[in-house]
């Protein structure tokens, strides 16, 4: 095995926390992904989708009524646990505090957006460090390239959809453009890595 | 916000500030949430291009600077008629109730520009309550309390808060109660009649009147859970018996001896009312 795959299964074993970011032609993706996660999953993960807020999406119910963890969209001053999916709601940035709870914010948009992959990104980095796994998918904007850069720089891993295979490379590009991405994967292969997540972690 | 490298300000930089601010002008951030508050901070150092040893240098020796700061640390992102769907709930749940009162009171804390007390003063005047009520709007910032108290606002945001007016369930036109000047519309005076803006200071500053209806909506979700305590006890001792409470659509009464305190006027738009 490569220094790099021992590096990253490192970093797959000692994550704390799994965040998923993307906007046009990820929400299938998303929603995909997320049922294949297994009730033992060990990690709490955090969804940033963009989405409007006056389209009121019933995702996270429709979610949590099929997956065997807690789906559901984030609350302000929430502690984040693992066994739990959180969304950032409609029209609010999603914040990481340091004592690992969620908060909400209501500043201006990020590339347009509320909430904006960025801000969750980067202060997630912020708390979790080396401890985190960052994964972008397909996006029509760059938002989140930021996020990724940051997390690189504090030891996290990153991890972007092969803009081939993305539905809309924009954003998948934006961010390996930056350099600092350690994977570059198919949506199957991301898929996978819920596996070697679990079997690292059981192992530790 | 341009990129952003994780060195540019670490978390004890943010205490260093809090501090700082506290010691120089007696503003007190502690009981603010971190993530947002070191954005915040962040965006300021980007807006003025400097690093932390210019913010501190700043800080200490120009209040011209502190009062730019003041006003960029603090959130005043706000519209007219912010979600419609609270405007509609408050215009069929709230007001029949208020309709009995001689005197309607509301106090609009975190007010910003002034946009939300605006709102509440149309659906008031709509509603024919408008000359029995006085508005109250405060902030910690006297430069968005100086806007609200013009209340200019630029012809750009009207396509949004018209459309914001419309789907609360408007009655007339938005334009009704302005003038459009070139690039920017002036609110009718007779909404200015019955209002007054001022300076408060939710984390430091105490009951000043009785209010029928308090209104403080994404202003909490900047404080820390301790801080959110404190305001909403506040809050509570300043409303009337049966006075109703609004707050942010993601913002609660956490604490149960206090939600016991209260009925749920509507779950979704989060209105509550003192009931003890």
């Amino acid at each position: 095995m490569s220094e790099n795959a021992l590096d990253i299964d490192q970093k797959l074993q000692n994550a704390e926390l799994l965040i998923l970011g993307c906007s046009a032609g990820g929400f299938l993706l998303v929603y995909n992904f997320l049922l294949k996660l297994p009730a033992n999953f060990p990690l709490p993960v955090v969804v940033i989708i963009h989405r409007s807020r006056s389209y009121k999406s019933l995702i996270e119910e429709h979610l949590n009524g099929l997956s065997s963890l807690n789906i559901k969209m984030a609350d302000d001053k929430e502690s984040i646990k693992s066994g739990t999916v959180y969304f950032a709601p409609p029209d609010y940035h999603l914040l990481v505090e340091t004592d690992k709870t969620l908060s909400l914010d209501n500043s201006e948009p990020v590339h347009f957006c509320r909430p904006a992959i960025d801000v969750t990104f980067q202060t997630a980095a912020d708390t979790y460090q080396d401890k985190l796994i960052a994964i972008l998918l397909s996006g029509a904007n760059s938002d989140g390239a930021d996020g990724m850069e940051y997390i690189s720089e504090l030891n996290g891993l990153t991890i972007v959809q092969q803009p081939e295979e993305a539905e809309v490379d924009i954003m998948p590009k934006a961010a390996i453009n930056r350099g600092n991405i350690d994977l570059v994967l198919k949506m199957d292969e991301i898929t996978s890595l819920i596996h070697k997540i679990v079997k690292l972690k059981s192992n530790f | 916000m341009d990129s952003v490298s994780a060195k540019l300000l670490s978390a004890p930089e943010v205490e260093e500030i809090i501090d700082l601010v506290r010691h120089v002008y007696g503003f007190d951030f502690s009981g603010y949430s971190r993530a947002s508050l070191k954005r915040r901070i962040i965006r300021i150092m980007q807006l003025k291009k400097i690093d932390i040893f210019d913010l501190r240098s700043l800080i200490i020796n120009s209040n011209d600077f502190f009062e730019e700061f003041l006003l960029e640390i603090t959130v005043n992102v706000t519209e007219m008629f912010r979600d419609p769907a609270f405007f509609k709930a408050l215009r069929e749940k709230v007001f029949p109730y208020l309709s009995s009162y001689a005197r309607i009171k509301v106090w609009n804390a975190g007010c910003s520009t002034g946009e939300e007390l605006y709102s509440f003063a149309i659906l008031l005047e709509e509603e024919n309550l408008y000359n029995r009520s006085f508005l109250y709007g405060t902030d910690i910032n006297s430069e968005v309390l100086d806007t609200a108290k013009k209340g200019i606002y630029d012809f750009k945001k009207m396509k949004l808060n018209s459309e914001n007016y419309i789907a609360s369930g408007a009655i007339n036109s938005l334009s009704d109660y302005y003038e459009s000047n070139h690039n920017s519309v002036t609110l009718d005076s007779k909404l200015k009649k019955n209002t007054l803006f001022s300076i408060h200071n939710l984390v430091t500053d105490n009951v000043f009147n009785e209010f029928q209806i308090i209104s403080c909506r994404n202003v909490l979700i900047y404080f820390t859970v301790e801080l959110q305590e404190r305001v909403l006890q506040l809050f509570y001792e300043s409303l009337c018996p049966l006075g109703f409470l609004c707050l942010g659509s993601k913002e609660y009464l956490r604490n149960e001896e206090l939600a016991s305190k209260f009925k749920v006027v509507d779950k979704v738009e989060n209105i509550y009312q003192k009931i003890v």
